[in-house]
């Protein structure tokens, strides 16, 4: 799959989510089945550079979501 | 000094007879209050002070007032900065944001004063002023500052001092070693070109989130385990000779005459006798394979463990081998999902020559398997644990030794698939039943 296709892809499958704003690596392996999952590491850090996606981490552990979708800096008393 | 909050509960904390963390963050809000040097501080002046205000609370609630989780580091970064928010922040504005920063400490935890005094400088400027030397990843922790100076912090780190941050979240941890051949007799490979080669190879893991947890490499340059790699790393990197000891007989003796201090003096603080070799070293030896007749030590070199007490005990006397090198074990992790677990050996001796390729490829081979298969939040070793050794042997090409079993017959975890058996698993059970009776 082309990257652009891979993109629009995970992130229509992110929007279809409910109730769940923040997913472990390996949500997006499943999204990509046929990717080898270190082209897919690659590819979701570099959605996160491109501000598709953003990173949580609770410090041992980190996960990916939209950008914008879940709790946010906003309620952690930030602008 | 007067501060901020009346803390009785912590004030108790340093009546006590050891080094209080309640008079070392007093003493940083002191001078803050004071502040003699005339820094322009970026974060509230009375952050420590709040500090103390909400672990006090924290005391009378019997409940964190912390929540942690969210912000991961500066632009490009997915690791470094662990965020942490006060759910007080009316209470205790000066912590309201008071996050984490790891920074990748120098290889052997060697830096000079000036560099120490300009990481110092930086963080009352640009943070609490607070730190942990070191955090038990090994690297140094800046504690406690806002989102707003995160990005200034690492520009001046990255710019001015040639300081990167260090890992946390789901990526590479800073790798971490002991001083190795720099001050160490004892060091079997140089611990510290080590560390900062794969560093540098893997600097993509370590600065964004790659796998399913943590993952933690440390380099110790023998089997006394300095930085405890045995205990912590998933990948463990331990110095080793292959090799005999080297015995100098005469310094031996001026051990047992009484002319050396035993341990090289470590000991020497309280009247413990005159050393007995035969009961601090002898009888002490975990494989019994060393013999002293009163002349001569002797030792059956094939049966060593490499458990170092006897060259602990007589360094002047008892030196490693020359053949040296290193060997890896896989899977120690903290209990946290599972029971505490070692690591285990997989490698029981390789040659650290540069440019490391064979380290690397099976590092390489240790994580393909790990991404494509281990569960979220789970460990490499307890995936070891859950697919079995022999899966690991499988995707490392790894040959099963008699050195990786630790106990015979308990842990017989090599079986023989049928292609690997010279005529296979089929039988003609008429010609068996010639043999045999039913």
């Amino acid at each position: 799959m082309d990257e652009e296709a891979a993109k629009k892809l995970i992130v229509e499958t992110l929007e279809k989510k409910k109730g769940k704003s923040k997913f472990y690596l390996k949500d997006f392996y499943k999204m990509l089945p046929d990717e080898k999952s270190r082209t897919v590491k690659n590819l979701v850090n570099k959605m996160v550079q491109e501000g598709m996606l953003e990173y949580w981490s609770s410090g041992s552990t980190t996960l990916y979501g939209l950008k914008g979708v879940g709790k946010q800096a906003g309620a952690e008393h930030e602008e | 000094m007067e501060f901020k909050h009346k803390t009785p509960l912590l004030d108790q904390l340093e009546t006590g007879p050891w080094p209080s963390f309640v008079t070392d963050i007093k003493q940083e809000a002191e001078s803050r209050k004071k502040n003699e040097k005339n820094i322009e501080y970026q974060i509230p002046v009375d952050c420590c002070e709040d500090l103390l205000g909400v672990l006090e609370l924290s005391y009378v609630h019997k409940r964190t007032h912390w929540k942690h989780g969210g912000i991961v580091g500066v632009f490009g970064y997915g690791g470094g900065v662990i965020g942490r928010y006060c759910d007080q922040p009316e209470m205790f504005p000066g912590v309201a944001h008071f996050h984490t920063l790891r920074v990748n400490q120098p290889a052997g935890h060697f830096y000079t004063t000036e560099y120490l005094e300009k990481l110092c400088d930086l963080w009352e400027r640009r943070g609490s002023g607070l730190t942990n030397m070191h955090g038990s990843t090994g690297d140094i922790i800046f504690l406690g500052t806002t989102t707003e100076q995160l990005e200034e912090i690492f520009y001046e780190m990255t710019h001015n001092l040639d300081q990167d941050l260090g890992g946390s979240g789901s990526n590479l941890r800073t790798p971490s070693d002991c001083m190795g051949e720099s001050m160490c007799e004892f060091a079997c490979y140089d611990t510290q070109a080590l560390c900062y080669d794969l560093t540098m190879e893997y600097q993509d893991e370590l600065h964004r989130p790659a796998f399913p947890y943590k993952f933690k490499f440390k380099f110790d340059g023998c089997p006394n385990c300095c930085v405890a790699s045995i205990a912590r790393a998933d990948l463990s990197f331990i110095g080793i000779w292959r090799d005999d000891i080297r015995i100098d007989q005469e310094a031996v003796k001026a051990y047992v005459g009484g002319e050396l201090v035993p341990n090289a003096g470590a000991h020497a603080g309280r009247d413990w006798g005159k050393f007995d070799i035969q009961k601090e070293v002898i009888d002490l030896c975990p494989t019994k394979c060393m013999r002293w007749d009163g002349e001569k030590l002797e030792i059956n070199n094939p049966e060593c463990t490499r458990c170092m007490h006897c060259i602990n005990v007589m360094p002047r006397a008892l030196r490693i081998g020359n053949d040296r090198g290193v060997c890896l074990l896989a899977g120690a992790k903290a209990p946290i999902l599972h029971g505490a677990q070692m690591s285990t050996l997989i490698v029981p001796f390789m040659k650290v020559e540069e440019p490391y390729d064979e380290i690397k490829e099976l590092i390489e081979k240790l994580w393909d398997w790990w991404m494509e298969e281990g569960l979220n939040r789970e460990r490499l070793g307890e995936l070891m644990k859950r697919q079995g050794f022999q899966k690991l042997l499988e995707v490392t090409g790894l040959k099963p030794i008699p050195q990786m079993i630790q106990e015979p017959r308990s842990n017989p975890y090599i079986f023989w698939k049928e292609e690997e058996v010279p005529g296979g698993f089929k039988r003609d059970i008429k010609e068996f039943r010639k043999y045999h009776q039913r």
